[in-house]
């Protein structure tokens, strides 16, 4: 079966509701908004009393599930990791512009 | 079926308490979990640990999965009849072993425990790396994946179904793009919604080209000459050359920037193109050559130490 399908872009550009990411992360209510209020998960804006994201944060907030999963983590746990990993891709994307702007040979 | 030796994956004994089988998961997982490793192989080796640990952290699969014996890792088998009946759950009656792996098995125990009680089953999500080069990141291309998927028939019987999913990534990827495709997972079962695709984009090395966002780097090398002069040259770019004005006086590393000759963005505009100057020197010269720098280094007054003089001074 072949099937030609729809590709959203996870970027900045798009925008998603609390109640999307809910459903696309596998988190709980009371975990992502503990995410959110420690800095973990960024939002946007909180239009109408209620949250919302950058696509981006869907990848992070899908990280937050499998790092609870798969490492039996409380949510303050989810939150520091979360935080330790996005300072280490920061620092991976610096490593890579310095190597890109550095003469091979 | 191919067996899968779920105890020598996390590296414990057949006897091992569910505390050293705790210990041990957690071990490997702090190793090999895709989300903090750098270890090569580190994805699939953690899904054979989480994996291993799904079916002997559960007393009611590890004892399902002990009464299957021990036997070679990899080694074709069918479980035997009265293992089904034994341990094949409620639905141990429509239990078929075609077409689904040693994992599909044992996961299938708490599926059908937890669906039903709303909206039946979602489908599994799956994230899937693909490679492009950059020229399909400046083009846009079209992908075709062959995915096999763990789905639930209409019997309720699970069964490896292979997809092929056609995407169309537009122009203006970037290394570490996300994107998803909704829907395009496994299927939910009893009403449950279909899983998520998620394709996490990676740029293939180029034999010219750096890319850094959508910015791109590229060395240029520049003879003594040219970079003393200045040169008008002709450059290669995404789109087709380009002519490239190096101005007189340009030292190696100096930055000369084509102004949106970068990777598109997916909302309009494009990076920057760099070429990151280098001056270099044949590695012969012939005698012609060789007077030439000889009446140079005779005549020019540069100086390119200068500083380590100031710093002593």
């Amino acid at each position: 079966m072949s099937i030609e399908t729809e590709v959203l872009w996870l970027d900045e550009h798009r925008v998603v509701s609390l109640h999307e990411l809910l459903e696309v992360s596998g988190l709980q209510e009371v975990e992502l908004l503990e995410l959110v209020h420690s800095g973990a998960l960024p939002a946007l804006d909180a239009a109408g009393g209620s949250y919302r994201f950058s696509a981006r944060v869907i990848t992070i907030a899908r990280t937050a599930c499998r790092l609870r999963d798969d490492f039996e983590l409380d949510t303050r746990g989810v939150g520091v990791a979360l935080k330790l990993i996005e300072r280490v891709r920061d620092l991976e994307e610096e490593i890579l512009r310095l190597r890109a702007q550095t003469p091979v040979s | 079926m191919k067996y899968t030796d779920y105890y020598a994956a996390l590296d414990v004994p057949r006897g091992a308490s569910a505390d050293e089988i705790k210990k041990a998961y957690r071990r490997l997982a702090q190793k090999y979990h895709p989300d903090v490793s750098k270890e090569p192989g580190a994805e699939t080796k953690f899904k054979e640990v989480a994996e291993a640990y799904q079916t002997l952290k559960d007393p009611e699969k590890r004892a399902a999965y002990d009464a299957l014996g021990s036997r070679p890792q990899g080694e074709e088998f069918r479980p035997p009849p009265d293992w089904t009946r034994q341990h094949g759950g409620n639905g141990a009656e429509q239990f078929s072993f075609e077409d689904i792996d040693f994992a599909d098995l044992f996961s299938r125990f708490g599926a059908r425990g937890a669906q039903g009680s709303r909206g039946g089953m979602p489908g599994q999500d799956f994230e899937v790396p693909v490679e492009i080069s950059i020229e399909d990141a400046f083009r846009g291309t079209t992908l075709s994946l062959s995915l096999s998927m763990p789905e639930y028939d209409a019997n309720g019987q699970l069964r490896r179904v292979p997809h092929t999913v056609k995407a169309r990534i537009a122009a203006g990827a970037i290394d570490g793009q996300r994107l998803r495709l909704p829907g395009k997972g496994g299927k939910g079962f009893q009403g449950g919604r279909d899983g998520d695709l998620y394709l996490d984009i990676s740029l293939k090395p180029h034999r010219l080209y750096r890319a850094t966002g959508h910015d791109l780097y590229f060395d240029l090398p520049l003879s003594p000459s040219e970079a003393a002069l200045g040169a008008a040259l002709e450059i290669p770019t995404l789109a087709g050359p380009v002519s490239l004005k190096v101005p007189a006086g340009t030292s190696s590393g100096r930055k000369l920037r084509l102004s949106g000759r970068g990777l598109p963005k997916p909302r309009g505009g494009a990076g920057d193109l760099f070429a990151v100057a280098q001056i270099v020197v044949p590695d012969t010269l012939s005698d012609r050559e060789r007077e030439s720098y000889q009446r140079l280094a005779e005549s020019s007054s540069f100086q390119p130490r200068r500083h380590f003089r100031e710093e002593e001074a």
